[in-house]
């Protein structure tokens, strides 16, 4: 039924539909306008609401197959932090997150604030294993979990882990996930027992609509798929850049959203076109009996 | 006797668990417990490693259908774990320059690193980015009016489709104030809010519960299935 379509027709359209606006932003640099919505009017609100100099931990629980979304939220977090002079602790619950904070420090840090330095404005501590057994212990003993930083320095020499004995020490916890362990692991097993920590999470599409539940109460803000890194990434260069240009690198989430936007009227037009082609079949099988 | 055991360490490690919340001395022995996870899950690394080198070799010296891929698998893993392993092409670091094997075995010029940006990261973001040509596909195949909850579904997913671009914005943002709830990004943000949070609680509720009855079971004995066989 419908598959009068063959489709590597639609395999075709799906790629002109994404190519297209992608090659239109790379020619005009254009992006469209974004508004917040309230969850990341939230996260931004959170950020801006710390004193300088404050601690935030910044977990990266996600790995390449989502870097699409999560890579832009991950920039413009650590782009605000390190604007407002807080001080990321960088962690991670998959094995392959460590390498995508190491690639936000070199795209973020080191390019825009190289005067920062590791182990005394931000550190990445690296991966640990065990997933929600990590939360629960660093609940009580941060430094059993991450004894040392990446490069293998011990915690108790780090001059931005002093104080800092459980999850709770810091004001606020950011954790950007792709899936298990993530957003709803850090609101059970931290947000739940910290009652005044605030608690931020970025997530994918996929997760949003699950990690939704937790917002405002246990999840004080979220970015909810590229969508919401858009929004977040808007508020972000509006706060820094004001009316300059803000540098390529610093608008990747809206770049995408026109791509996005295709996408979505192309699945909008398959679905009515498929159901315009069901209910026709429909109608002539009706006709012919 | 081997599963007396086993059934005891679950109780023992259940009941730590759960009584660390409440009693402050409690906590040390929680955090010794998830070391012990720690402990397990890191010898199951090696267990899954030896698993999948069995599984692969097996289908690669039977030659059923499919066994190249078994020969790809097995390559990439062997591979992958002899460059890890042995650091090569490590830079030295710094504060032992004499060293080679003193870098990091995935730091940036490695071999282990170069795997990682030219082949794990292509490779992943591939295979994620594909989706959206299934969805789509699937999209002109399955997704039918055919009743109201159906067509309830599909008029829910154009607002969420529509309201998460700049498409919402285009198609309703002329609408005066007084009736902004209904311009597409709002109805979206409702929808989130209100029927998908209604919803999404009711079933983490349903699984928390579900989950707390299991753990008891677990730690009573009652459900044995972990130990596999007909435990």
């Amino acid at each position: 039924m419908s598959s009068g379509l063959d489709r590597r027709w639609i395999y075709l359209a799906m790629m002109l539909a994404v190519a297209l606006p992608i090659l239109w932003n790379g020619v005009t640099g254009k992006t469209f306008p974004e508004s917040p919505t309230p969850p990341s009017q939230a996260c931004f609100d959170a950020i801006e609401a710390l004193p300088e100099g404050s601690r935030v931990l910044v977990s990266f629980d996600y790995d390449p197959a989502s870097e699409g979304e999560l890579a832009p939220m991950a920039t413009s977090f650590m782009r605000h932090l390190m604007h407002r002079r807080l001080k990321p602790v960088m962690v991670s619950l998959w094995p392959l997150g460590p390498k995508k904070a190491e690639e936000t420090i070199t795209n973020v840090i080191k390019a825009e604030f190289p005067d920062r330095t590791s182990g005394k404005d931000f550190v990445n501590l690296g991966f640990q294993t065990g997933n929600e057994g990590v939360l629960k212990v660093i609940g009580t003993d941060f430094r059993k979990q991450f004894p040392v930083d990446r490069s293998g320095t011990p915690v108790d020499r780090l001059p931005i882990m002093e104080g800092i004995a459980k999850v709770g020490d810091f004001p606020l916890v950011i954790t950007i996930s792709a899936g298990y362990p993530g957003g709803k692991e850090w609101v059970q097993y931290v947000s739940s027992s910290n009652p005044g920590l605030v608690l931020l999470a970025g997530v994918t599409g996929v997760q949003a609509s699950q990690v939704y539940s937790y917002y405002p109460g246990q999840l004080r803000g979220m970015l909810a798929a590229i969508k919401g890194a858009a929004e977040y990434e808007a508020l972000v260069s509006a706060a820094i850049d004001g009316a300059g240009v803000t540098p390529p690198r610093y608008a990747e989430a809206r770049r995408r959203m026109a791509p996005q936007l295709f996408g979505h009227l192309l699945l909008i037009g398959l679905i009515v076109l498929g159901n315009a082609m069901f209910f026709a079949q429909k109608r002539c099988k009706a006709v012919a009996r | 006797m081997s599963r007396s055991i086993a059934l005891l360490i679950c109780l023992v490690g259940g009941l730590t668990m759960l009584v660390s919340p409440f009693l402050p001395m409690a906590t040390g022995w929680a955090n010794d417990v998830t070391d012990w996870f720690n402990i397990l899950a890191a010898m199951a690394f090696v267990l899954g490693g030896g698993s999948l080198l069995k599984v692969q070799l097996m289908r690669l010296s039977a030659r059923g259908p499919g066994w190249g891929y078994s020969a790809v698998t097995l390559v990439a893993f062997i591979v992958t774990l002899w460059v890890g392993l042995g650091k090569v092409g490590v830079v030295a670091d710094p504060s032992a320059p004499a060293v080679a094997w003193s870098g990091k075995a995935d730091d940036e010029g490695s071999a282990f690193w170069w795997i990682y940006l030219y082949v794990m990261t292509p490779i992943t973001s591939t295979l994620f980015a594909v989706l959206a040509f299934y969805v789509a596909s699937a999209a002109f195949r399955a997704f039918r009016a055919k009743n109201l909850e159906a067509t309830l579904l599909l008029a829910t997913a154009f607002v969420i489709l529509l309201g998460r671009t700049f498409a919402g914005v285009v198609l309703t943002g002329w609408l005066p104030d007084w009736a902004s709830g209904l311009r597409l990004e709002n109805l979206a943000v409702t929808i989130m809010d209100v029927f998908n949070t209604a919803g999404n609680r009711a079933i983490i509720i349903g699984i928390a519960l579900g989950v707390a009855s299991t753990g008891i079971r677990l730690m009573l004995g009652l459900d044995r299935s972990y130990l596999g066989g007909d435990a």
